[in-house]
């Protein structure tokens, strides 16, 4: 019945970077805190896939420890894999004799304020990369970040790379530190919520950027955002994560206009939206997400959930398909689920 | 419609140094009719949060007025006009992490204010702000607890009702909701929805997410690098925007809506907002403008009305 990733993909053909089973978790004085319990996802090139859930959720945690940036100890990745063109990542920093970071995976923070070197100019910090993972001189790499400045679309580039990271501005900044990511020509970029610090035009300016970039390159991008309207502007796929869990995934098209999980539907359900035909009055999910020291044995969601059943509070459920690429962890969807709620989408044969 | 409060070529620069001025609110002139919600927006720089402030008297205002129920509030307020005007105006802020003290309990909060102004016994502050955090969604016993102990949602219900308390008429919500997650910022704007209408209260609402401001808001406001560029009824200035930078804006706006964006056109702006320090002659659009004419970088357009719209731009297109 559950949808292994492998079954996903198109014809067979090896994914991009293909994540299964990840768990990980943290040490701390209250406990240990399960933040990622089980997380499968895939990525194929030049597609986006977008994380999206609330603060907590697990999203950020996700990738960070599929990039090897999760502080060991206190963390710890008690299962899973995470396979780039079937290769293992997690827990290595070389595969066929390439540094994973920075070459074959590259990464943007939210802050770009927080995540340059004060230092150094932007020039040099663009060019690093370049001496690191390609054994570029200096000069050559210098050369090369001033074109990687142009290609993120900075203005007077050759001047702006002998610059500090304190006379730029936000927007610029984030352009420079996409500039950086993309140095070396990653097979995947990671965004981690990469326009939320940013004002609204400068956001539509850094969204169609990563567009025209993909369209150039060819990478796939993994954006982690909270943010539903950045995830229908760029996003192919999205995966819904609640409480270290993926709820939903699927084309950003189901997710938003097939959603079939009531965590989906509440998270639209919370935002206004301008659509005339779709206006509604804002329900608020009630309640918090629950504690990830004593994660609880069935659905993260039913404690929130207007339709909970009792099911829900003992078993976690497993992922039920609604398509080829469209799955949702949720129980109403068995077979033998005593109701259909109306405004989740369930596919024919269920109904 | 009665006015409750309105302000006139409200100023503020703030001196920087070097004999540098920042010119953080220019000349905004806006009328706010009781009962009304009105939101204002803009990107970060554009003097909204130091408009509300200013206007508050938070403050000292540079020039113009601020008129509260036909009377004119003082240019600096003194000790005893803070004392008057707290009962009667009062914020709510962004960010529920550092606008409580660490050191105080939930109860000590909420209540300082009926100890400051009404001089009330301990008791009689007790039960209220029992009541008070228990209308917005807290438990009475919560008050003896400290604000870390809270989530950010719950800690903006604090600040919520800190400020509702003293019964206030007018309330400037400075991005109430900015730093909660999406399933909490409806709590809390269906909470201050609630508590508008059971007390009537006035609302001057300031954020940068739009759709959020149209649902909200009666009218909206828009404000550019210190002026107010666009005035008129929320969802008409959203829908039909006249101001090109009202335009950029609700065109920047991600809806979360993938057949919306796909045919959104790829419109995005080039530029930043200037700094505030060496603000343009002319337009303060007009380097970012897309339809920007000579006039524009020359003479500073003034926030006229539309004769057909219940609007009122400040461009010279119109």
């Amino acid at each position: 019945m559950s949808l292994s990733p492998a079954q996903q993909s198109d014809n067979g053909a090896q994914p991009l970077l293909q994540v299964s089973g990840l768990e990980v978790e943290f040490t701390t004085y209250g406990g240990i805190v399960h933040a990622v319990r089980g997380v499968d996802f895939e990525v194929n090139s030049g597609q986006t896939l977008a994380i999206v859930g609330e603060s907590g959720c697990g999203k950020s945690v996700t990738v960070q420890s599929m990039m090897g940036l999760i502080p060991m100890p206190p963390g710890r990745i008690v299962a899973g894999s995470a396979r780039l063109r079937g290769e293992e990542i997690l827990g290595r920093n070389i595969i066929n004799g390439k540094d994973i970071r920075g070459n074959e995976i590259g990464m943007i923070f939210q802050d770009p304020m927080t995540s340059l070197n004060p230092t150094m100019t932007i020039g040099a910090q663009i060019a690093e990369p370049l001496q690191v993972h390609r054994g570029y001189s200096y000069q050559q790499a210098f050369t090369h970040a001033i074109e990687l400045l142009e290609m993120t679309r900075i203005p007077e580039a050759t001047k702006r790379a002998r610059q500090y990271p304190f006379e730029f501005s936000g927007g610029m900044l984030q352009r420079a530190m996409i500039a950086m990511s993309i140095a070396c020509k990653p097979a995947i970029l990671v965004a981690d919520e990469p326009t939320t610090a940013l004002d609204v035009t400068i956001q539509a300016q850094i969204l169609d950027l990563l567009k025209d970039l993909q369209a150039e390159t060819g990478m796939a991008i993994i954006l982690i955002t909270h943010d539903l309207g950045v995830v229908a502007r760029l996003a192919d796929n999205v995966a819904v994560m609640y409480a270290g869990k993926i709820v939903e995934h699927g084309s950003v098209d189901d997710v938003f206009y097939r959603s079939s999980h009531p965590y989906t539907l509440g998270l639209r359900d919370a935002m206004p939206t301008n659509d005339p035909e779709r206006q509604h009055r804002l329900e608020p999910i009630e309640g918090s997400p629950p504690d990830l020291f004593s994660p609880p044995a069935g659905c993260g969601y039913a404690p929130r959930c207007p339709y909970a059943m009792r099911i829900c509070q003992q078993f976690y459920p497993e992922k039920f398909p609604q398509s080829d690429s469209h799955y949702s962890g949720c129980w109403l969807h068995h077979p033998q689920a005593p109701q259909h709620p109306e405004r989740l989408y369930f596919k024919a044969e269920n109904q | 419609m009665t006015e409750l409060l309105a302000t006139k070529q409200l100023t503020k620069h703030f001196k920087i140094a070097r004999g540098q001025v920042v010119h953080a609110v220019d000349q905004v002139s806006l009328s706010i009719a009781e009962k009304e919600i009105v939101g204002l927006v803009g990107e970060s720089g554009s003097g909204k949060s130091t408009y509300g402030k200013t206007l508050l008297g938070l403050h000292q205002k540079t020039a113009g007025t601020v008129t509260y129920r036909g009377e004119v509030l003082p240019q600096k307020y003194q000790p005893a006009d803070f004392q008057r005007m707290a009962t009667r105006m009062q914020m709510i802020f962004q960010d529920p992490y550092s606008s409580l003290n660490p050191r105080m309990t939930v109860g000590e909060i909420i209540g300082e204010g009926l100890k400051l102004h009404y001089a009330q016994d301990a008791i009689s502050i007790r039960d209220q702000v029992a009541e008070w955090l228990e209308r917005v969604g807290l438990e009475a016993d919560h008050m003896s607890r400290y604000p870390h102990e809270f989530s950010g949602g719950q800690r903006q219900r604090i600040g919520i009702a800190r400020a509702m308390i003293l019964k206030p008429e007018f309330i400037v919500c400075d991005e109430p909701i900015s730093a909660l997650d999406v399933s909490v910022q409806a709590q809390v704007i269906n909470l201050l929805g609630e508590l508008k209408n059971s007390m009537g209260l006035t609302l001057l609402f300031i954020a940068h997410d739009l759709s959020m401001v149209r649902y909200v808001s009666d009218r909206m406001a828009v404000m550019y690098l210190g002026s107010l560029i666009e005035l008129g009824p929320a969802d008409e200035v959203y829908f039909r925007p006249r101001h090109p930078y009202t335009e950029v804006l609700v065109n920047s706006n991600p809806e979360a809506d993938p057949d919306i964006e796909r045919q959104r056109p790829s419109t995005s702006i080039q530029g930043e907002i200037p700094s505030p320090v060496n603000v343009p002659a002319g337009c303060r659009f007009a380097n970012r403008c897309p339809k920007v004419m000579d006039v524009c970088r020359e003479i500073t357009p003034e926030l006229i009305p539309l004769a057909d719209l219940d609007r009122q731009v400040a461009c010279h297109l119109y």
